[in-house]
């Protein structure tokens, strides 16, 4: 196409959109309300993806001691665990140690359970070989006398996956709604132009325009409606993201994991969800020129 | 070159408007189609530029096999085809100049080239200083004159006219009929359906007459009475 043309299409599909007035708006305030779930869903399930992969590589198993435990049996204890097979490291963290990290990250309200009051066990922090034996080392722990639990990365990525899973359900379903409302309500504004331009298709045809040539003003209608709506949900979810990323980073680091980085994550996104949009906007186009566009 | 052979046209209601048409008009031919009313003049030229589809026979136009023509071929057969109606059709919100330059735009002519030859026809249609009014700015006789102009503006071989001084007076009348003719006398064939018999005798070409589906007459040089 020649760029000639495609300047005039470019031209057409704006009074076109212009013409349609309140029926655009609505149509691009639909794509924005959709697009703005739509990023919402997907940076959290980008983040779950992420962070459960990260726990899944994990080789940390948390082996919590027993409270009553003196330290020599805790020194046996470190042998014991030093010695099994997949086992490459053991580190000792008190339970002082382990409220600071909690005081680290949630604040100072923690502080309360201080001395005595603290509730939190002396860890030995496990480091296996292999992430897949983390199971089998925490099952072993276990068994050992004086250990009181044995937490393993696994076993918490099974846990997020579980409690997001009913979320990312009904997520994607609500998306998927809001999507078929967003391209009904465009191929809606399409066929009004199509309608509104009767006289003048049948001039082109008349003139020897190609079916090509006639669909793309219709075709870029739609388009720019998905894109405008792409706007703002792009900016709230940057803004949104970045905002949320800098106050939870501690939290997350304390746990030892992070979430994307908004410089990782966000590009992407904004991609991602300008092509969303333009495809709704041309699904919507599509379907009513198939429906009213007859060559 | 035209050539139908054994051409129907039965419309979706079971109306025959066509029955075994056989037509052979060659290139640069002016050829007035006439008939009463409901006769099958206006199916005939829709058969011309594939607006409609023959139900049984054979359109040969140039190279152009219109029984076998897909339908995004359609537009190539239109590009060698100018159309005129009763109605003009012009776009009400574009200009004389504009209006010419859309048919055109539309097969992608380059911008420069645009510009050079809607002056020409312009002046050929006798537009010349038109450019920049709206259709709604011009007399019945010049808003025929910008469709003329859009319809030869692509240089087709073939102009084909559905009763193009349907709304004009007689004097407005002889001026398009002389335009058509200046036009049919540079080597396009013109093909013209009309019930304006003054117009057929004063100017006298081949003439084919159809009634009630059937050429029942095709003249070299003929004239008509036009009894409604
Ligand atoms: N789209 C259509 N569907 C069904 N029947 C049609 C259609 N168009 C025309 N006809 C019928 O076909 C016949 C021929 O119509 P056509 O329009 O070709 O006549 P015409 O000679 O152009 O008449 P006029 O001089 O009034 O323009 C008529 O009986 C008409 O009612
Ligand atoms: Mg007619």
């Amino acid at each position: 196409m020649k760029a000639s043309t495609f300047k005039r299409h470019v031209t057409d599909s704006f009074r076109s959109l212009k013409r349609n007035g309140g029926m655009s708006v609505a149509a691009i305030v639909s794509v924005t309300v959709t697009l703005l779930l739509v990023g919402i869903f997907l940076a959290l399930i980008f983040n779950v993806n992420h962070v459960s992969r990260e726990v899944e590589n994990d080789v940390r198993v948390r082996v919590m001691i027993d409270q009553k435990t003196t330290k020599t049996q805790r020194n046996d204890l470190r042998d014991e665990l030093q010695a099994m097979a997949d086992v490459s490291s053991v580190t000792y963290s008190s339970r002082q140690q382990e409220l600071d990290k909690v005081v680290g990250s949630y604040g100072s309200a923690f502080q309360m359970f201080g001395g005595d009051s603290n509730p939190l066990n002396d860890v030995f922090i496990v480091k296996t070989k292999t992430p897949q034996a983390t199971e089998k080392v925490a099952k072993a722990a276990k068994k050992l006398a004086h250990v009181s639990e044995a937490n393993y990365g696994g076993a918490n990525a099974r846990n997020l996956f579980r409690a997001t899973d009913s979320l990312r359900q009904w997520g994607l379903g609500f998306s998927i709604l809001l999507l078929l409302v967003a391209v009904f309500l465009i191929s809606n504004t399409v066929r009004i132009t199509i309608l509104s331009r009767q006289t003048e298709i049948g001039i082109m045809r008349l003139v020897g325009a190609t079916n090509s040539y006639i669909r793309w003003p219709f075709l870029l209608e739609g388009a720019w409606t998905g894109l405008f709506g792409a706007i703002i949900p792009i900016i709230i979810v940057d803004i949104g993201y970045a905002v949320l990323y800098g106050a939870s980073a501690k939290t997350f680091a304390s746990a030892g994991y992070a979430l994307l980085s908004p410089g990782s994550l966000l590009f992407g996104m904004d991609l991602l969800l300008a092509v969303i949009g333009i495809v709704i906007g041309a699904v919507g186009a599509a379907i009513s020129m198939g429906r009213f566009l007859k060559i | 070159m035209i050539r139908m052979v054994d051409v129907s046209k039965v419309y979706d209601n079971k109306v025959t408007a066509l029955e075994n048409v056989n037509v052979e008009i060659a290139q640069g031919d002016f050829v007035y189609v006439v008939g009463p009313s409901g006769a099958g003049k206006s199916t005939f030229i829709k058969l011309l530029y594939r607006e409609l589809r023959a139900t049984s026979g054979l359109i040969m136009i140039d190279d152009f096999d219109l029984t076998q023509l897909k339908d995004r071929e359609v537009p190539f057969l239109r590009r060698k085809i100018g159309v005129v109606f009763q109605d003009f059709k012009l776009l009400s919100r574009l200009t004389v100049a504009e209006n010419i330059a859309y048919a055109m735009e539309v097969i992608e002519t380059d911008p420069e080239e645009i510009k050079q030859r809607v002056t020409q026809v312009l002046a050929e249609v006798g537009l010349t200083g038109k450019a920049a009014r709206f259709p709604n700015e011009l007399s019945g006789g010049e808003q025929q004159r910008v469709a003329i102009a859009r319809a030869i503006t692509n240089n087709p071989h073939i102009l084909i006219a559905d009763e193009p001084t349907g709304n004009l007076d007689p004097n407005t009348s002889e001026e398009i009929m002389a335009l058509l003719e200046k036009i049919n006398a540079k080597g396009t064939t013109v093909i013209m359906a009309t019930h304006n018999d003054q117009l057929v005798n004063s100017h006298v070409h081949r003439l084919l007459e159809i009634n009630n589906g059937d050429i029942v007459r095709d003249e070299k040089e003929g004239t008509y009475a036009n009894e409604g």
